[in-house]
């Protein structure tokens, strides 16, 4: 039989599948009659939920005032609360004339989180790791005084986003390394190690966070006498490293467990310790995996520090509320609904920001992998 | 060559759970000797030489590796873990790594070579094996082929006295196949001790000393490989040959 040959076909450019912008929103938006209906109906929604946030917000908005009585009007936002009341809600309720410090408490952390922002060059990881020991150090000193002839402000004292955002990075800092130990911990060959860890991470993450937090605060002194000795802020500080370690540490398991056998066998093979093979080829491979949840875990434990409400202490949304109570600003319900939209949109700039930044990082990862 | 030992198993048995996967294992090797391990699937040959670097536990009998008894004592194994080099089918190169950095860590950690000098000898080994232009990139962004080359210069630059090789051309296209095993033969005419588990006749046939044959974890046949090929003595080895023949 004769060979059937077809000729070579040279390469050829895609077909448009739409043409121009009109093609665009044709195929976009109205490419049926049940989508065209819908499309219309969410315009609709979209342009009233609009009109109605632009005057709520902005329109009808009052801006400045020192009282209630300076928002009568109950259509719109009545920031001139927020303004009236920034400081505390920045600087809780830390002394006036040491503001300064705190001012170089922000300022600091600003140039921690754009050290992680920003490439520069040969420099970057220096510059990377002095902020990050330099930061907690400074930040310590400074905030709480008592060394260098700096006033001793006690930690009773510290409030608002100030509060929220120490709070916060001692859990997440504290919670990382920690977590890592425990997930090490609990795949270790080990027995006893193994089941030490196991029944860590189950005991912390199975009991309620308000229940640890009031127990910490409020029984631990009657058990152990000496208890009361360590400050009520240190142990709520060590209620929420223990709590987060435990869910890090399940985030950083299920990082492991995705690292492949033959990862663990070639390190093996090439004569590597365990620590070695854990610490240069695994746990590199194993923290990358885990950043999404990782970063779950992190903005969960950043809205979660509202929870210290409960034994007195006053973070950004404490200090918010506190406000409201005070005779200045109780007034109509609109005045609460423009502090908690206040409180949501604080929130969200940073739980956003921490979002952001890890796109990024996975992002990263994966160009170096392919 | 000297004859002495470099490798001996001694009655070893292993179990997987209820599965007896190695009975009664005798195996002597000498260095220098290339021995390619043929069988089955499921005939032990990939549980044998991961005995001799201790990625798998032998629960019984004895085996030595370079003078030295495995056993449960950690810091023998770690030794001898560096003078055994080993290729894996499917080349668990470290991904998070240059192709550089792949050779240049064990070496660094393992050796503790100073990082300029361990760059430098692996840049030798990977003209060796001809992959010096894919220095910079990461394993993802080289091909099969290329990255089983890459996994033999990372164990050759730990100067291994032993090399293990598991299969390493079966997860390969077929047009990769040529060029791994190109870079093993010149391994073994440099006089390397080699334990080679393929089912590749032709290597076999050009390189090995020794060919092993196994069935149901017991070593049935040695030969060498003209006579094992050409006239297999047991029926489990002719039905063997005759089905890998077959598909060729």
């Amino acid at each position: 039989m004769e060979p059937i040959l077809t000729p070579f076909k040279m390469p050829q450019p895609p077909p448009y599948q739409s043409k121009g912008l009109l093609g665009w929103f044709r195929s976009n938006f109205f490419s049926s009659w049940f989508n065209s209906l819908i499309t219309l109906l969410l315009v609709y929604i979209i342009f009233n939920l609009a009109d109605f946030l632009i005057h709520w917000a902005f329109i009808n908005a009052v801006w400045f005032g020192d009282s209630a009585k300076s928002c009568p009007n109950t259509n719109g936002a009545c920031w001139a609360f927020v303004t009236d009341r920034w400081r505390l809600f920045v600087y809780g309720l830390y002394p006036k004339e040491l503001y300064w410090r705190v001012d170089i408490f922000y300022l600091l952390a600003a140039i921690t989180i754009i050290s992680f922002l920003y490439s520069y060059g040969r420099w970057t990881k220096h510059f990377r790791i002095t902020m990050v020991i330099v930061f907690p150090i400074t930040a310590y000193i400074l905030l709480l005084g008592d060394v260098f002839d700096l006033k001793y402000v006690a930690p009773e004292n510290f409030g608002g986003l100030l509060l929220t955002l120490v709070i916060a990075t001692i859990s997440i800092l504290g919670s990382i390394p920690l977590g890592i130990i425990l997930a090490l911990g609990r795949t270790s060959e080990l027995k006893v190690i193994s089941k030490v860890c196991t029944y860590f991470i189950e005991f912390w993450r199975g009991v309620p966070h308000i229940v640890i937090i009031v127990m910490f605060v409020a029984l631990l002194p009657i058990f152990i006498p000496d208890g009361a000795k360590i400050d009520v802020v240190v142990r709520a500080f060590i209620a929420f490293a223990c709590w987060n370690s435990a869910y890090m540490a399940e985030v950083f398991r299920g990082g492991l467990q995705s690292i492949p056998i033959g990862q663990f066998e070639a390190s093996r093979a090439i004569g590597m310790s365990y620590w070695k093979m854990m610490g240069y080829i695994i746990l590199p491979q194993a923290i990358r995996n885990s950043v999404p949840a990782m970063m779950n875990t992190c903005i969960g434990i950043f809205k979660e520090t509202t929870i210290v409400m409960l034994i007195g202490f006053s973070d950004l949304l404490g200090i918010i509320q506190m406000s409201l109570e005070s005779s200045d600003w109780i007034g109509p319900p609109h005045i609460f609904s423009s502090a908690y939209t206040f409180a949501a949109i604080c929130y969200f700039i940073f739980t956003y920001g921490m979002s952001k930044y890890s796109t990024r990082l996975e992002n990263r990862s994966n160009i170096e992998q392919y | 060559m000297s004859k002495e030992n470099i490798i001996s198993f001694e009655k070893v048995n292993k179990w997987f759970g209820d599965f007896h996967v190695l009975r009664d294992i005798d195996l002597s090797v000498t260095k220098g000797e290339r021995i390619v391990i043929c069988g089955p699937s499921g005939s032990g040959k990939s549980t044998l030489i991961r005995c001799i670097n201790r990625l798998e536990v032998h629960q019984k009998g004895t085996i030595i590796v370079d003078g030295i008894e495995l056993n449960d004592d950690l810091k023998n194994i770690d030794s001898i873990r560096s003078e055994v080099g080993m290729v894996f089918q499917s080349f668990n190169l470290f991904p998070h790594m240059t192709v550089k950095d792949n050779l240049v860590i064990g070496q660094h950690l393992v050796r503790r070579v100073p990082k300029r000098d361990a760059e430098e000898i692996a840049m030798t080994y990977l003209e060796r094996v001809q992959i010096a232009d894919q220095v910079d990139k990461y394993p993802g962004q080289i091909s099969g082929g290329q990255q089983q080359r890459v996994a033999i210069a990372r164990s050759l630059c730990m100067k291994p006295k032993i090399m293990l090789f598991d299969e390493v051309t079966s997860a390969l296209d077929p047009e990769m196949v040529k060029e791994v095993l190109d870079v093993m033969v010149d391994l073994a005419q440099e006089g390397m001790t080699m334990l080679v588990v393929t089912h590749e006749m032709g290597f076999a046939r050009t390189v090995a000393d020794r060919v092993i044959f196994m069935d149901e974890g017991q070593i049935i046949e040695e030969n060498t490989p003209d006579a094992f090929f050409d006239n297999p003595a047991s029926e489990r080895a002719q039905n063997f040959i005759g089905q890998v023949l077959h598909h060729l």
